[in-house]
């Protein structure tokens, strides 16, 4: 049967071979780190980056704000031409002490801007003509076997699970672990291979991911020492208080993700896009500072991303429409802080919204061959390395 | 039902001189029965099934297209009166007694204040209208309008959360009854002056010389022909062609500000005219690919989770020959092969609501705060009236996560427990006795361990032999054979806990 992806592979000539193979796979010479663990925070619904990190100094930014644009004596200044939204104050000590990045301009060709295809463009890292079903973390682990201690690789805390989604990884989706663990044990575990139609396997695929999670968390949890600082008494505090525990208690996996949602601001946008950014800067502040505390920040690299950025023209109900390429923030112990990439200007827009400067896919291969240390093939796409980590 | 029952063995008999097919007269059967109910309605109680299996499919299709409710039989909350107007005054009005309580509060030094316990009027009105469509769906006589509703509800998305003002969702959710199985073609036309739309996809902000696109792009992509039809550029005439329809402020009513309307001239999917929102609507309802997506999003919610692009085809085209009549449509698709072919049983998952509201209507539970479902449905992952963005909710597997799966068998173990309340004793009067034990602890933090696995029957279950039950309750056969001996109130339970009643 010839399937969508195939389809539109043949159609677009990319080989159908290429679309299938692993993305950024094979491992290095010395081995892929599998202490380092990624905490993927997706900013869901596009997140704001021209009112996020601001090019406060460029005349055309108020011009194409007059209502929306962030007060210049407000902006946090990181150099003379860029600063981050007040809101984002917490994180300017991690500026500061050189452990977080900035990848500006970050996007891709031919920008698709609708929210559902762009994401699973981002969390599927395809072309965008491209239709993929697999997770780009997926992809990039594939062919890799993670050490016999790993019984999960990922943990999903918010509901999109398309970037660890595909057959290598194995991933659950959590919100509360003790509960977790007691329910777990009440799950009458039945063979896998008893199941007929793909619905019924479905259900017990996930009955089995559930039994060895629970177990190995079990084990683990117990002897986790207390968390040292108290995360925000918000939702995404709460997620941020999941990973934290998990992170502390040693679980061996690879991928944390967790998300703050709320970004589709097309009316009224300030107060709620004000909002949002200062529940994200209190946030990943305390999370490193429990992190550093815990002798954990070495260990993580956290990283931030949205379907699309926004509209650089306000629309007429003082919000803004969907965009292309927009600021992700990185941040960790190993991370090289400061700029990476170039900022878009405003005097060269298509289709009133900027052009990307880096490919997200770059950034992508960076975190698979960089960060956890996977070598090689990426099928048709050639990445250029970036030098966050 | 004398009457009915000769009306509809008069359709049989017509339906099988006409089409000449002995096996559309036939009685159904127990299996075809139960398959057609939990498809179109909810979970099927041994009433319903014995009700069914002795009509021929063809008048049991008939029956449930010909007893929808074109409007709810709950009544409606009281603030439903309330304007635009008066809504945001009031919740100005809460928000400022919260502020001054909290402020009070920290004069006095205490550690935790009252304002916690005031609600907003949105959060309010919003749990009334949930609790609202909860309790009509556990009481309807027509449980195919609520799943057409609950269809249309994520077709046409909007939420409490982005609309703020809750009685213009509650009036969209009035037009999803009136046209539950009514005409595509009308019913695309009233979203598109619908308040609540106006205000979820920022319609009511959009004007000439600043047009807002957000309700443009999503009725291309998602309402109507989909991805690949158009450029950037429709969706920008469109939004323009679209200026001008807004909400009155005063009583919450669509209305048309001409002077914003742009009557300039717009190009639209290759044609160039002085288009308004209308000719937009018109060139969509034009297009094959609105009609063939209406019909795979169909095929998906009641036949199978792959649909047949011939079949597509084909109810697609009499859709537009019916000119977007929806009960044509529905009545080929519920006689088509491919759903009545045993191999598609059991290939569809339960949504929350339909797990919930299904399991309860099963056990005739008396609920006396449809309040709790609305919880239980937002954890399992389907807020009603709060879809997670304008796509919907993707529905299939997505419903089951190691998270969810674990919620509903919790959820499931839950109403068994409350059986024992509920049927446990000889006054059958109160209703979910216990409230202090049953809704003071979050469900997620009581203990499980002395839950009796077994059920106290419903009278409506008693004196059922559990093979038939079984045939009632699940889809497919339960993976861990149920035994024919087993105490009626344990097989039950055993049943539910099935994974396979997870499936319809």
């Amino acid at each position: 049967m010839l399937d969508r992806r195939r389809f539109i592979s043949l159609a677009g000539g990319v080989s159908v071979l290429a679309a299938a193979r692993p993305l950024f796979a094979a491992p290095a010479a010395s081995g892929p780190n599998w202490d380092r663990i990624l905490v993927l925070v997706e900013l869901k619904g596009g997140n704001d980056g021209m009112n996020t990190v601001v090019p406060y100094a460029d005349p055309l930014y108020r011009r194409l704000r007059p209502n929306i644009a962030i007060e210049r004596d407000q902006i946090v200044q990181l150099s003379p031409e860029l600063g981050l939204h007040p809101a984002l104050k917490p994180l300017q000590e991690a500026w500061k002490a050189g452990d977080m990045g900035v990848l500006l301009g970050v996007g891709y060709p031919n920008p698709n801007r609708s929210h559902f295809r762009s994401i699973e463009i981002w969390d599927t890292a395809s072309a965008s003509n491209q239709y993929l079903s697999e997770g780009w973390i997926a992809r990039a682990m594939q062919g890799n076997p993670r050490p016999s201690s790993f019984v999960l690789d990922s943990v999903v805390v918010d509901d999109n699970t398309l970037p660890v989604s595909g057959p290598g990884l194995r991933n659950i989706v959590l919100r509360d672990v003790e509960n977790f663990i007691q329910q777990a044990a009440r799950l009458k575990q039945v063979a896998a291979d008893r199941g007929g139609n793909p619905a019924l396997r479905h259900l017990l695929k996930v009955q089995g991911e559930v039994h060895q999670a629970a177990f190995t968390l079990r084990d683990r949890m117990k002897n986790a020492p207390a968390p040292s600082v108290e995360m925000p008494a918000n939702p995404f505090g709460r997620q941020l208080d999941l990973a934290l525990r998990l992170l502390t208690s040693n679980t061996p996996l690879s991928v944390i993700k967790i998300g703050l949602g709320g970004f589709d601001t097309h009316a009224r946008q300030r107060e709620p896009h004000d909002r949002l950014l200062g529940i994200l800067g209190e946030g990943l502040a305390k999370f490193r500072t429990a992190l550093q505390g815990a002798g954990l920040w070495d260990r993580v690299l956290v990283m931030s991303y949205s379907e699309f950025g926004r509209r650089v023209a306000e629309n007429g109900s003082r919000g803004t429409d969907h965009g292309t390429a927009a600021p992700q923030f990185v941040m960790g112990g190993k991370v090289k802080g400061g700029f990476h990439g170039r900022q878009p200007p405003l005097t060269d827009l298509s289709e009133g919204d900027v052009k990307y400067t880096v490919d997200f896919r770059n950034v992508y291969a960076s975190v698979a061959q960089r960060w956890w240390g996977l070598r090689g093939d990426s099928g048709n796409f050639k990445p250029e390395l970036l030098g966050f980590v | 039902m004398l009457p009915a029952r000769i009306r509809t063995l008069a359709i049989g008999t017509g339906l099988a001189v006409v089409l000449s097919g002995a096996a559309l007269a036939a009685p159904m059967g127990t299996e075809q029965a139960r398959h057609l109910l939990a498809r179109t309605g909810f979970q099927p109680t041994p009433q319903e099934v014995a009700a069914f299996e002795r009509l021929s499919h063809g008048e049991a299709v008939e029956r449930i297209l010909s007893t929808m409710r074109p409007k709810a039989a709950t009544p409606l909350p009281d603030w439903m009166g309330m304007s635009p107007a008066e809504f945001f005054q009031a919740n100005r009005e809460i928000r400022r007694e919260k502020r001054e309580m909290k402020e009070a509060a920290e004069v006095k030094g205490e550690a935790k204040d009252r304002r916690d316990r005031i609600v907003g009027l949105v959060r309010q009105q919003g749990g009334d209208a949930k609790a609202w469509w909860y309790r009509e769906m556990l009481n309807t006589t027509s449980p195919f309008t609520e799943r057409m509703v609950l269809f249309w509800h994520n077709h046409f998305t909007s939420s409490v959360q982005k609309v703020k003002y809750v009685p213009a969702l509650m009036r969209q959710n009035e037009l999803f009854r009136r046209e539950a199985a009514g005409n595509y073609a009308r019913l695309l036309r009233d979203v598109a002056r619908d308040p609540a739309m106006l205000m979820y996809l920022d319609g009511a902000t959009s004007r000439k010389g600043q047009p807002n696109e957000n309700f443009a792009r999503e009725l291309l992509e998602l309402f109507t022909v989909g991805e690949g039809q158009y450029g950037e550029q429709d969706i920008k005439e469109a939004a323009r062609a679209f200026t001008g329809w807004s909400v009155d402020r005063q009583t919450g009513a669509y209305r048309v500000y001409p002077a914003l309307h742009d009557d300039g001239s717009k190009d639209f999917l290759g044609r160039s005219g002085n288009f308004d929102g209308d000719d937009i609507l018109a060139a969509v309802l034009a297009h094959p690919r609105t009609s063939e997506r209406l019909v795979e999003k169909l095929w998906r919610e009641f036949v199978s989770p792959q649909p047949d692009a011939a079949e597509v085809k084909r109810l697609a085209a009499l859709l537009r020959q019916n000119d977007y009549e929806m009960k044509p449509l529905l009545q080929a698709l519920f006689l088509s092969a491919a759903f009545q072919d045993p191999k598609n049983r059991g290939t569809l998952f339960k949504s929350p609501v339909e797990m919930t509201v299904g399991t309860l209507r099963l056990l005739q539970m008396p609920v006396d705060d449809t309040l709790r479902l609305v919880r239980g449905g937002r954890l399992l992952g389907q807020d009603i009236f709060d879809p997670p963005n304008v796509k919907g909710w993707s529905g299939g597997e997505k419903w089951i996560s190691s998270y969810t799966l674990m919620l509903r068998e919790q959820g499931l173990q839950r109403i068994i427990q409350a059986t024992q309340v509920a049927y446990g004793r000889r006054d059958m009067a109160r209703p979910m006795a216990d409230k202090e034990q049953l809704e003071e602890t979050p469900v997620e933090g009581r203990s499980m361990r002395n839950v009796p696995m077994a059920l106290r029957l419903p009278p409506a279950l008693n004196g059922i032999e559990t093979a038939r039950l079984e045939r009632i309750l699940l889809a497919l056969p339960p993976l861990t054979a149920v035994a024919r001996d087993a105490a009626p109130g344990a097989a039950v339970a055993q049943m539910m806990l099935d994974p396979v009643y997870q499936l319809k």
